[in-house]
């Protein structure tokens, strides 16, 4: 490798031929500060506009100062990151980017968690020295994103995400000069548009502009109403993200606090949405088996590969564009959604509450999931079967408003019945984890014998793509995994070529699967964390006596109880759901 | 060698955007009809040219070879034209323009101030040839260069030929063309493109657009030159859509030369193909701008990305891409032709050739002239521009448009080019060059061009999207008579954090036209800042309107032309404004034929 | 043919030049065929330009002079001229107000004032090429100048 020299504030920098200056920099422990630059290490996901000009350094014999996000070091450099020059210049630059920003420090919902409110408090801004007018936008609210505008920075990583990542283009910039901004097309409103709600645009924003629309009032009314019963399921990936929220490090699963806080807050029964997973996969890996035993019986018709369904944001996505593919996912409801179903039916029963009184509450890594519990199927005479869907960051709010210690908390477990999982129902919240559970069911009921390992290595990874095979005794399966919408886009055009190889497809919007999803505490372009969380996951499902959903005792005895059996006549109307053409 | 006139007369007609506005379509229709009234069609050509350069005393009608320029020729005097000189050779007199000096009728243009000390290289079919017609190009050496270049030359000759030359681009920046060149040509790839910018964002400038109305051929031939020396089949003319008429003789000139086999395969058999596509710009200012024009073809937003890597190694759909200016383009033929000692000798230790300008402002002759680097300010102004209008005072040059500053007096003798403008505090830019008097407010001048830049921004860095609007509202400020002293601080400051700090060449300079006016004008915005003045009168805030009774003569004009009933007083009797009505709008000052109306 | 037309193009359509001899150029020698002979059709608007350091030809053509042979007489010129190789300039012109002497021609060598001579038909067209215009000794038929070029 060609190797680079160059001096940093007089250091001594030796890098690999490529670097940028604020690599080289970091390299000798000096920390350029910056704004708009994002990299998410590992999963090539990189924001570098060299927009908002707070890196620029001073490089020896360059007329201007020089953004050191987007500078390649060369070589015999010399740089200067902190001269009178470049200090002026940054701290200019950031008055001048609050010139024309709300203070709305004490009331928004990025505050302590604002990368421009740390960024004017690192360098110790203390007085705006040029004020003038404000941009002025509208506020716009849709069913899971509240964009406020006023508050942006145009560093575009909203823009990178939605483009680059997702494929999805709602976000651009538009306009020109002191009126530019990121918004839909022709400044729309975000419902008007074809975002998929799949939040990645408020996981990487810097500041307030964007941010999830609030429901924690709603939920903590219907907590105080006595005639209201409120229970509430808690996602998978909820549980190895929450503790960030409270200090704690990446990675840190907190399964046995975060219910006891949501007993403390007042729920009256804890259930899981792992849960609902196990079920999601006996329904899902039904249709599966029943779609592969078709096609082996040399049926023209079957449409294969099947793909996931229980992503929200990639079902609108494909609603939106590859309606003609509608037919292909599966069409099992996603797992609160079924779990929403069963609550408000089979334990409405059980406890004798009447549906309307009945309100079911859930805890998501997710945008989407807001949005999926409006959808009108997924309700009964007005009252939908998912009340509110809160983000993980909103229960750490509603846990801090009830003045609960979450650190010192001792572990509870959940209730019964839907309170009971498998580690095949964890490993849902990363990237892989729902094709590993469906693999590690669907292989004993098609094959009739014992899996002889249940840990599928070669589906776990963050690489974006992965595809693996893996022989069903002698028959081989090939399975592909995307996670982030630009390569689910990638596999569903081979479907539309007609050249895919696969029979099953896993898909999640979010880059990580949920454990990166847009309702999480803010990862700040760190992608380690997304790593842990997604150790902290796989963990769990090893810690778990049970790690086949088929095995969920509380799932057979649903399908004893209720169901009848995968796919019938009452699990099509409660758990299965149909797709629209919405291009 | 006989020189024959096939026809045995010529009329041109100027076509170029300036004179077709006046009807100068309706000019050569009325020609041809007159001509054949006669039936002197076959004898007699009328052909519509590009622009002569002096739009403003447009619309132009030459006739040759009696070398006759009529200037202001409407539709209507074209039969007096045919009658009186066609047919019986006498010279339309009123027609002829009129010496402001000497006021004598000047009939042949090298007679004229504005024709006089240019040196027409990048213009000189412009005015000569009918640009819709590619033999009349070819019949002017055109494509021979391209055709020396692919028959007799290595790609690595005609580059080096180019550098000899000492051409710079003409787009603003002046960078080495050859040079330029050569980076393209090494830059390895399967793929390469040619781009000419015809984005002409600069306010006052329009030399890119007469020379694609007037000689579109000879960037076509150009850009295949270039095409053949970087190693490039592709070639691309970025136009704004704003200029129908250059768009549309392109499109001829383009079909043409294909036609003629000038651009496609296997070009005068030489194995070497080369086409060309027209692509339109939105029209801002920064398209211009070379990687923001290249994302702009991409169909992204047009905004600039960090350079490098520079489009000579990452272009047009990340590939090598040579993205010279209009001007520096049509400059090549004749290097190519004439050699590049020749080219070499025109100009400047460091500025080599001509630079066109579009002279305007408070000056004599308006128009687009040709010069060759080194000329003086002096000379453009007073010996081609025929000096200051209505006999003021010169205050100040502005060139270089929103990125450029402002010259004054000291730097009337300063040979123009490159280096020294930089080192006066202003710029080539793109060519615009506009003669301030004394009755120009300096700071109006400054906002006037920020006002533009907000405007024209992307709006992707933070610099340049929220510290030009600052400074506006600082200058808005001053000109409002509310600015203090620490404000002029402040301009400078946030001026040089601007240029320090900005993304692209348009922020980088943008502050240019305050910096240049607070160096050399300071006193003028001391006047507003300490004394609420407006040295110039040009700021309505500032000034107050007052009738000096010595020299009322009580005419009534001012009274009965105040919109809003601000002047008082009787016929014949000395007038004067009441100061709480008047809008400051000025009508009585141009009104008063006696100078009565004073502005303080 | 004398007047090789250029179709002349509107600018609202895209009408290509006829060009009868070829369509593609294929060869350098081909442009430069090409270029030889439309040359002489646009040379006129450079040399016009500065007509007075040439030999410069007018032939009066206005409505009398071409009932009276005028344009045999620019025909003839042309070619003869054309043959020697001499450089000049020929041009029509309209009536000179000599209408009784027609065909007139008005001679100017560069330097010199011009002359104008009257009834020239190819003989004595023939005789002004050989004595006047080759060496410059002049020749019958001179109309008295009282008459001043219509140009600069
Ligand atoms: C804000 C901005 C606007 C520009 N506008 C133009 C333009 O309108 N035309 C142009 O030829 N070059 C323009 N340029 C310069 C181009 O970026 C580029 O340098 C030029 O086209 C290169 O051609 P040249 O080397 O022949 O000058 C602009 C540059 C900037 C920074
Ligand atoms: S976005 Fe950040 S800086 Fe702006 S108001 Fe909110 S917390 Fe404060
Ligand atoms: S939620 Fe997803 S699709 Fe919608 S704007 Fe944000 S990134 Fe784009
Ligand atoms: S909305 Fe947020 S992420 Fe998008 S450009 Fe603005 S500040 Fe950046
Ligand atoms: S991947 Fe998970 S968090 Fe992301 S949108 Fe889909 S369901 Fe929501
Ligand atoms: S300097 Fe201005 S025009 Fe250039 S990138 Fe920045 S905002 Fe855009
Ligand atoms: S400046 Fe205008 S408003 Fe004021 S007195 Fe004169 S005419 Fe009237
Ligand atoms: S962090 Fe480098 S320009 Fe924004
Ligand atoms: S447009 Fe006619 S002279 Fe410029």
């Amino acid at each position: 490798m060609e190797m680079i020299n160059l001096t940093i504030d007089h250091k001594p920098v030796v890098v690999r031929k490529g670097a940028t200056v604020l690599e080289a920099a970091s390299g000798i422990g000096i920390d350029i500060p910056t704004l708009c630059y994002m990299k998410l290490e590992d999963m090539n996901i990189e924001n570098k506009p060299g927009g908002c000009r707070v890196c620029v350094v001073e490089v020896k014999g360059r007329r201007n100062l020089a953004p050191a996000c987007c500078t390649e070091a060369s070589e015999g450099m010399e740089i200067s990151t902190h001269s009178i020059r470049v200090v002026n210049a940054r701290r200019t630059v950031v008055e001048l980017i609050l010139s024309d920003h709300p203070a709305d420090c004490l009331i928004c919902a990025k505050s302590g968690n604002c990368d421009l409110q740390d960024m004017a408090n690192h360098l110790g801004i203390r007085k705006i020295h040029y004020q003038g007018e404000h941009s002025m936008y509208r506020e716009d609210t849709s069913p899971a994103i509240i964009r406020e505008i006023n508050k942006c920075i145009m560093c575009r990583r909203c823009e990178t995400m939605c483009n680059d990542v997702q494929t999805i283009g709602v976000l651009s910039a538009v306009n020109r000069g002191f009126q530019a901004v990121v918004s839909p097309a022709f400044e729309m409103n975000l419902d008007h548009s074809v975002c998929t709600y799949c939040g990645q645009c408020v996981a990487v924003c810097p500041t307030g502009a964007l941010t999830e629309v609030d429901e924690t009032g709603a939920v903590i009314r219907a907590l105080s109403d006595p005639t209201k019963t409120v229970i509430v399921q808690t996602a998978p990936a909820v549980r190895a993200a929450l503790g960030e929220e409270f200090g704690m490090t990446a990675g840190t699963l907190v399964t046995g606090k975060m219910v006891a806080a949501l007993r403390r807050l007042g729920f009256d029964y804890v259930f899981d949405t792992d849960f609902a997973a196990d079920l999601t996969i006996l329904e899902e890996g039904t249709e599966l088996l029943n779609r592969l035993s078709a096609f082996m019986a040399g049926d023209q018709q079957v449409k294969l590969p099947i793909l996931t369904s229980c992503c929200p944001a990639w079902v609108k996505f494909f609603e939106h564009h590859f309606p003609e593919l509608k037919d292909i996912p599966s069409t099992a409801r996603s797992p609160q959604q079924m779990f929403g179903s069963i609550a408000k039916t089979y334990f409405a029963d059980k406890i004798k509450v009447k549906r309307e009184n009945l309100v079911v509450v859930s805890i998501m890594p997710c945008l989407a999931k807001k949005y999926e519990s409006s959808r009108p199927e997924f309700s009964v005479n007005g009252n939908p079967d998912v009340d509110y869907a809160l983000t993980t960051r909103e229960l750490a709010h509603l846990i801090n408003l009830g003045n609960i210690d979450f650190k010192s908390l001792q572990n509870e477990d959940f209730d019964a019945p839907m309170g009971e999982s498998t580690g095949a129902g964890v490993i849902f919240g990363t990237t892989g984890g729902v094709i590993e559970a469906a693999v590690r069911t669907a292989y004993e009921i098609f094959t009739g014998k014992q899996l002889p390992r249940l840990d599928f290595e070669e589906l776990r990874g963050m690489e974006g793509l992965r595809k693996a095979t893996i022989d069903f005794n002698g028959t081989p399966i090939n399975i592909g995994i995307a996670h982030g919408l630009g390569n689910a886009r990638k596999l569903l055009e081979e479907i539309q070529a007609g050249t895919s190889e696969f029979h099953a497809i896993e898909i999640m919007s979010c880059p990580g699967g949920c454990i990166g999803g847009g309702g999480q505490p803010y990862h700040h372009g760190d992608s380690e964390i997304l790593k842990k969380r997604q150790r902290a996951i796989y963990s769990e499902d090893q810690n778990k006596s049970i790690r086949k959903s088929h095995e969920n005792p509380y799932i057979t005895k649903l399908y004893e109880e209720f169901l009848g059996a995968p796919l019938s006549e009452k699990s099509h109307h409660l758990l299965h759901t149909k797709y629209f053409d919405r291009s | 060698m006989k020189i024959i006139a096939e026809y045995n007369m010529h009329i041109l007609v100027c076509g170029g955007a300036g004179c077709k506005a006046s009807q100068s379509e309706m000019i050569k229709t009325n020609f041809k009809n007159k001509l054949n009234e006669y039936g002197l069609a076959d004898e007699i050509q009328v052909i519509m040219t590009g622009c002569f350069g002096f739009c403003e005393k447009g619309p132009i009608v030459k006739i040759l070879p009696d070398n006759t320029f009529y200037t202001q020729v409407t539709p209507e005097d074209v039969p007096e034209i045919v009658d009186e000189h066609i047919i019986k050779g006498r010279i339309v007199e009123r027609l002829l323009y009129l010496n402001p000096e000497t006021n004598e009728r000047v009939s042949d243009s090298k007679e004229m101030d504005i024709f006089k000390k240019q040196i027409r290289i990048a213009l000189h079919n412009c005015g000569i040839i009918d640009p819709e017609n590619i033999e009349e190009y070819i019949g002017r050496d055109g494509y021979s260069a391209l055709g020396t270049c692919l028959s007799e030359k290595t790609p690595e000759e005609a580059i080096r030929l180019i550098k000899d030359s000492g051409l710079r681009g003409r787009g603003g920046g002046g960078f080495p063309t050859g040079l330029k060149w050569e980076l393209t040509r090494k830059s390895i790839s399967d793929q390469k493109y040619v781009v000419c910018n015809a984005d002409e964002g600069d306010p006052g400038a329009f030399m890119d657009r007469s020379i694609l109305e007037g000689d579109p051929h000879s960037v076509l031939e150009a850009m295949a030159i270039c095409g053949f020396c970087i190693g490039a089949d592709k070639g691309l003319v970025y136009i704004r859509a704003e200029y129908p008429l250059a768009i549309e003789r392109l499109k001829i000139a383009i079909g043409q030369a294909r036609e003629y086999g000038l651009l496609g395969n296997d070009i005068l058999g030489t194995g070497f193909n080369f086409d060309i596509e027209i692509r339109y710009g939105a029209g801002a200012f920064v398209c211009g701008e070379e990687t923001a024009l290249i994302h702009s073809m991409e169909g992204e937003r047009g905004e600039p990305t960090v350079k490098p890597p520079f489009p000579a190694e990452k272009g047009y759909n990340g590939k090598p891409t040579n993205v010279n200016n209009v001007e520096t383009f049509a400059n090549i033929p004749a290097i190519i032709n004439k050699g590049a000692e020749w080219f070499a000798s025109i100009g400047t230790e460091k500025s080599k050739g001509t630079k066109v300008f579009a002279l305007a402002g408070n000056i004599n002759n308006v128009g687009l002239i040709e010069v060759p680097m080194g000329i003086t300010l002096r000379e453009i102004i007073y010996d081609i521009g025929g000096g200051i209008k209505d006999g003021r005072r010169f205050k100040a040059v502005q060139t270089g448009g929103p990125s450029g500053g402002c010259l004054t007096q000291s730097f009337l003798n300063t040979p123009i080019d490159y280096d020294n403008l930089v080192a006066a505090g202003s710029m080539m830019g793109s060519g615009g060059m506009i003669v301030l008097d004394d009755s120009n407010c300096m700071v109006a001048i400054a906002k006037f061009y920020l006002e533009f830049i907000l405007e024209e921004s992307c709006g992707k860095c933070t610099p340049c999207r929220i510290g030009n609007k600052r400074l506006y509202e600082i200058l808005e400020k001053i000109t409002d008579g509310k600015g203090e002293l620490e404000d002029l601080n402040r301009l400078r400051l946030l001026s040089n954090v601007i240029k320090d700090t900005s993304l692209c060449g348009l922020g980088q300079t943008s502050p240019n036209p305050v910096l240049s006016t607070l160096d050399n004008f300071y006193d003028e915005y001391l006047a507003h800042v300490n004394s609420s003045s407006c040295p110039a009168g040009q700021c309505k805030a500032l000034v107050n309107y007052t009738i000096d009774a010595d020299k009322c003569t009580g005419c009534t004009l001012c009274f009965r032309n105040c919109p809003v009933g601000a002047i008082s007083g009787e016929k014949r009797g000395v007038h004067s404004i009441v100061q709480s009505l008047c809008i400051k709008c000025g009508v009585c000052f141009e009104k008063c034929k006696f100078d009565a109306v004073l502005i303080a | 043919m004398m007047f090789r037309g250029i179709a002349s193009v509107s600018s609202n359509q895209i009408t290509i030049p006829i060009n009868s001899t070829m369509n593609k150029i294929k060869t350098l020698a081909d442009l430069k065929k090409l270029q030889a002979e439309v040359q002489s059709k646009i040379s006129l608007r450079v040399k016009g330009d500065s007509p007075e350091s040439l030999i410069q030809i007018k032939v009066s053509m206005a409505t009398c002079g071409i009932a009276s042979g005028a344009k045999d007489t620019l025909t003839f010129m042309t070619e003869e001229l054309d043959h020697q190789g001499i450089d000049a300039l020929i041009t029509q012109t309209g009536c000179m107000g000599y209408c009784y002497a027609e065909p007139t021609i008005q001679l100017t060598i560069p330097g010199k004032e011009p002359v104008v001579y009257g009834f020239v038909n190819k003989t004595k067209a023939l005789e002004i090429i050989e004595k006047h215009i080759k060496l410059n000794e002049l020749v019958d038929g001179i109309i008295p100048a009282n008459y001043s070029s219509t140009d600069n």
